[in-house]
């Protein structure tokens, strides 16, 4: 054994969403970086990735989406972890978020949100960073 | 008792979560829970899931879950995926197969990664399974790789083991560890779909050493089964095949809580002794820095590694070199 | 066979060719070339130079030839766009029925002859909006449609009998279908002269897009019978769009989309085949979907190869005789995933470059993505842009002037052979698996194109490939966009809509209709004509797939990363 604690994280892709071209490179880009990553799988629903994060104990849980609907989705995960009095565990998020969307997710908890382009190496560095196992 | 023992105890979910991951990353406090949970152990009946990679381990286990459920037993089960040499990190795959499980509260699925440090997988895996047992789980069910002596060890804690194959896997098979077919209790040919499933079934029966003494013992002779985990063929039998093993641990074997007796104890016991031992001789020497500084010396030929050997580890076990 | 050369002139060209090389390597030696390595999108390795060597043995009338001849390596018609222009077939659907008809209106107005419809995420996975599923989904991603109700109101005032639409629909493609079906027939429109396509592709869908509902051999089961129906009762419809497009864009190399989506298509062909079908009776109504991406002589070689590997293929493997049973037509878009939310304008240029290719590559029918692609769906200034670009090239540029203008290039011939030979291997050890369905389920598309995707992205951040404004040439301007926004509260009138539907319908007839379709699921019935009773009844899209998943079961997703 040996005190030895690891960085263990989630990346999920919540709602009917099928684009994981992203969500699966982020995934990896978290393996190379030495993080142990829960990956969701498609078509999640806040309260499965909720429930999943906790069972899983990851110290941040990365939502993907492209499809439009994280207005609803990214701040329903966040209460629910609220609920589940788990809001220790970090939320980002990545996709096609519009500019006008990002300051109410923000302020809804979600932590920071990741646009296209950004490069693998920025969201490995913010992860590092943001992100202290517990 | 302690706040966390008691909280899993009574079965909190985020409790026992973390007590796991304490577990896997070594905290120093995890010990004192786990002495206090053990009396709450030794209820739950525990299947070891083992085979290489894709055999289709994890649907396997999504589908028993159901079953089980539709039994209404409570269900813990922990996935092991290996670690990425390279990089030290890893994806854990397993919880995709059994995610739809996620939400049902008489289910809790943990992923872990082998992390390749020396025989700690097996000595987390078993404390994992004492805190499911502890908090009440009815079946607990873990799932490893088939390929180190770890994950034999791991799975060799069930009650049941159950190694799978393909169909088509003849060479595979013969390749699997050397001891690994003597640890089935009962083995599955998955993706029976396929073609070359009844090759293999003969292959098996011919490789499979029914002498093995662990078979000899009331004369359980491991069945070979055949499924197709994907459209939940072959479950209900394998779960059939596992009832009768338990029943033949209970009628032969002095009770199926096995994992009482005596070998069973003398096997885990040592393996405690031997992780904790590299645990705490390791830790010392490696944090002082004389590791680094006999490495130097050997390198520099001023010592040779027996010589620096004893130095190292006989003060550290509270023998004096002399 | 014979040789376009005669051997006499390699003589000459092998001889100056070497002379050549060696000036270079003297010219380099001092100062270095631009790159170590010269390599396209994909990461094939282009040389310095391509001569008669790399073509030696062309065989032009067996591998090249003329167009609207066998194999079609040049175009499948004669006469290309000396007779008319491709299709411009512009993609789009957003928010509610209604807000997709006005823009229907809009574009048959513009003179757009054909329909192309985006569905939103609910419609594509077949719930309705008012299931748990769909929320804050509803009309984001495409039009909401939720019964028969809602397709009446998207195709209201339109004259389906005259144009011809197509559908981005897969796991519901046969409900979706049959709602078209039917409001032609309450028309009193003749199911035997309306024309359009689905794309009803579910083997992509397993291997890129991942709309999927039911397991793969049910899926296409489902499939096959839509093929069988349309064979015999809407012969103007093209029942299945084989799809590359997804493929790319999920991050597959160039020939791996080529590959994979010709696997698909000799699927569906043995499926058919299977059913007691005549191949020479359904394959002309199979059409292709191809992604057009940067690399511009890679994609034009890819859309050569296509014609005449599937020329080849029905001909010789599947022994079809129709001469319009060897061609391959397609559609093409262009790479969304090639633009950049990074300087947006530059998206204009892109975009235009590869509907160059896509052009020059002989395509039947073209979509041109939009300077807001990364943003949301497409304002309809940005997609008037667009559209325009197609015109341009169309009608300013000349290139439609003559045909297959790179045919004979040595470039893009050898590149042409080189994909070909490339795909028929992964094609080859795709049979070997026993077809694309055992390869689907043995996760080996999947699990390819995540590898390629990964591979890509690591080299644009390690700047091996360059993406202008986002790893060079970047500014720190905020450039403004106007960015579509889909009205949140379209939701509750949608699902208000559903629960009004359901209080004035028949709900006996919808039940009696619902057990039929699963008694067709269940059986060996052809499930069309059930389902077009059902949808006339105003069962939903979710009350019918529902069926399709207690029969079939659900897929989900293996995650393979
Ligand atoms: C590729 C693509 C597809 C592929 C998806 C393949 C796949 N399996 O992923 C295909 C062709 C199948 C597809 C289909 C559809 N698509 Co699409 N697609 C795109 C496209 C062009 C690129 C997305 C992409 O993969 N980029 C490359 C990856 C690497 O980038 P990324 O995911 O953005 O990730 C980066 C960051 O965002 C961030 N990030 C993302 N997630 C996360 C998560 C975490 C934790 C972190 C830290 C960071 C992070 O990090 C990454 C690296 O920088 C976008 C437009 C665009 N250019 O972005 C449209 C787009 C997303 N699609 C769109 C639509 C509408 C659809 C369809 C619904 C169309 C339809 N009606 O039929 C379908 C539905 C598919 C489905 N099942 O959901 C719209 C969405 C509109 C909206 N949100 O308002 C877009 C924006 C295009 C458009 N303008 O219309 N699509
Ligand atoms: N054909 C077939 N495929 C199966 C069967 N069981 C599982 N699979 C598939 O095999 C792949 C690997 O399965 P998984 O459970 O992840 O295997 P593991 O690595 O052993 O855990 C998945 O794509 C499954 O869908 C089966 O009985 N038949
Ligand atoms: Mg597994």
């Amino acid at each position: 054994m040996g005190n030895n604690r690891r960085v263990r994280v989630m990346v999920a892709k919540p709602g009917l969403d099928g684009h994981d071209r992203g969500a699966r490179i982020i995934a990896r880009a978290y393996r190379d970086a030495g993080f142990e990553v829960v990956y969701s799988g498609l078509h999640q629903t806040p309260e499965e990735i909720v429930e999943a994060a906790i069972q899983e104990d990851v110290d941040m849980i990365g939502l993907s989406s492209l499809a439009g609907a994280h207005k609803y989705l990214f701040p329903r995960t966040v209460e629910l972890l609220r609920e589940k009095s788990a809001e220790d565990i970090v939320v980002c998020g990545g996709g096609i978020i519009p500019e006008d969307d990002i300051p109410p997710l923000k302020e809804a908890g979600i932590k920071e949100i990741f646009t296209p382009g950004t490069a693998l190496d920025d969201i490995v560095k913010w992860v590092k960073e943001n992100v202290k196992p517990r | 008792m302690t706040d966390v023992a008691e909280k899993i105890v009574n079965g909190d979910v985020r409790a026992v979560a973390r007590l796991i991951r304490d577990i896997d990353d070594g905290m120093p406090g995890v010990r004192q829970v786990l002495k206090e949970l053990y009396p709450s152990t030794g209820n739950a009946y525990i299947l070891g899931i083992t085979g290489a990679p894709g055999v289709g381990k994890s649907t396997l286990v999504d589908q028993m879950v159901s079953h089980l459920r539709k039994r209404d037993k409570t269900v813990g089960v922990l996935a092991v995926d290996p670690t990425s040499p390279f990089s030290g990190g890893a994806i854990l795959g397993d919880r995709v197969r059994m995610q739809r499980h996620s939400m049902d509260e008489g289910v809790f699925i943990r992923s872990l990664a082998t992390r390749g440090h020396f025989g700690g997988l097996t000595q987390s895996t078993r404390s994992a399974i004492d805190v499911f047992d502890a908090m009440g789980k009815d079946y607990i069910i873990v799932e490893t790789v088939g390929v180190g002596q770890d994950e034999v060890d791991v799975v060799k804690s069930a009650h049941t083991t159950i190694i799978t194959v393909i169909p088509g896997m003849g060479d595979d098979i013969q390749a699997i560890k050397a001891g690994i077919l003597e640890v089935g209790d009962i083995f599955l040919i998955n993706k029976a779909d396929r073609e070359g499933t009844d090759k293999t079934l003969s292959d098996l029966r011919l490789m499979i050493n029914m002498d093995h003494k662990k078979y000899e013992e009331g004369n359980w002779k491991p069945p070979i089964l055949k499924a197709q985990a994907v459209f939940d063929k072959g479950v209900k039998e394998l779960l059939e095949e596992i009832d009768k093993h338990r029943k033949h641990l209970t009628e032969h074997c002095g009770g199926w809580q096995v994992r009482r007796r005596e070998d069973k104890v003398r096997q885990e016991l040592g393996d405690m002794i031997k992780s904790r031992l590299i645990e705490e001789v390791l830790g010392k020497i490696t944090e002082t820095g004389d590791f680094d500084e006999a490495v130097n010396s050997i390198v520099e030929g001023k010592t040779d590694p027996y010589t620096a050997c004893d130095k190292l580890v006989l003060p550290a076990i509270g023998v004096s070199t002399g | 066979m014979s040789s376009v050369f005669d051997p006499k002139v390699f003589e000459d060209v092998e001889e100056g060719h070497k002379k050549w090389e060696k000036k270079l390597d003297k010219i380099f030696s001092s100062k270095p070339e631009r790159l170590e390595r010269f390599s396209t999108v994909s990461d094939r390795e282009i040389n310095r130079i391509y001569t008669p060597e790399d073509v030696r043995d062309a065989d032009f009338a067996n591998d090249i030839g003329f167009p609207g001849e066998y194999p079609f390596t040049r175009g499948v018609q004669p006469s290309m766009y000396r007779g008319r222009f491709w299709t411009m077939r512009m993609f789009a659907g957003l928010g509610s029925a209604k807000d997709t008809n006005k823009r229907f209106h809009l574009l048959v107005n513009q003179g757009q002859t054909g329909l192309s419809t985006a569905f939103d995420m609910p419609t594509l996975m077949g719930y309705d909006t008012d299931s748990p599923k769909a929320r804050g989904e509803c009309g984001k991603c495409g039009v909401a449609i939720d019964s028969l109700k809602d397709m009446e109101d998207l195709f209201e005032g339109l004259p389906i009998d005259r144009i011809t639409t197509s559908m981005t629909i897969n796991p519901a493609a046969s409900i979706l279908w049959a709602m078209y079906i039917a409001v032609a027939e309450k028309r009193g429109i003749d199911k035997k002269i309306i024309g359009g396509t689905i794309q009803n592709d579910m083997l992509k869908e397993f291997i890129a897009q991942k709309t999927f509902m039911c397991p793969p051999v049910p899926s296409v089961r489902i499939i096959t019978d839509t093929v069988e129906f349309g064979t015999k009762e809407v012969p103007r419809w093209n029942t299945i769009s084989i799809s590359g497009y997804h493929i790319r864009e999920a991050g597959s190399t160039a020939v791996q989309e080529l590959a994979f989506t010709l696997a698909d298509g000799i699927a569906y062909t043995q499926e058919a085949i299977g059913r007691g079908l005549n191949v020479d009776d359904f394959a002309p109504r199979f059409s292709f979907f191809f992604n057009s991406h940067l690399d511009f002589f890679e994609e034009v070689a890819k859309f050569r190869a296509a014609r005449r590997i599937w020329a080849r293929v029905m001909k010789e493997r599947f022994k079809a005789k129709d001469p319009r049973s060897w061609w391959l037509r397609f559609h093409t878009q262009t790479a969304g995933c090639s633009l950049t939310a990074q300087q947006p304008y530059n998206n204009v240029v892109r975009t235009a470059l590869q509907a160059l290719a896509a052009v020059m590559g002989g395509t039947q029918s073209l979509h041109t993505n939009s300077l807001d692609e990364v943003l949301a769906i497409p304002t309809e200034e940005a997609a008037t842009i667009a559209l325009r670009t197609q015109q341009i090239i169309a009608e300013e540029s000349g290139v439609a002037n003559t045909i297959d203008p790179l045919g004979g290039s040595y470039f893009v011939e050898t590149l042409t052979n080189q994909m070909e030979e490339e795909a028929l291997d992964i094609i080859q050890k795709i049979d070997d698996m026993g077809g694309m369905l055992a390869a689907i389920e043995r996760n080996y598309p999947q699990q390819e194109i995540a590898d390629s995707a990964y591979h890509y992205q690591r080299q644009i951040d390690e700047k091996e490939k360059t993406v202008v404004g986002v790893n060079k040439y970047v500014t720190d301007e905020d450039i403004p966009v106007e960015v579509l926004e889909i009205d949140e509260e379209l939701e509750n009138l949608q699902i208000e809509k559903i629960n009004r539907l359901k209080n004035e319908r028949d709900n006996k007839l919808v039940k009696e209709s619902l057990e039929k379709i699963g008694d067709a699921c269940a059986g060996t019935l052809n499930v069309m004509e059930p389902l077009i009773e059902a949808v006339k009844n105003y069962a939903t899209l979710q009350e019918i797939c529902d069926v399709y998943r207690q029969v079939y079961g659900e897929y989900r997703d293996p995650g393979i990363y």
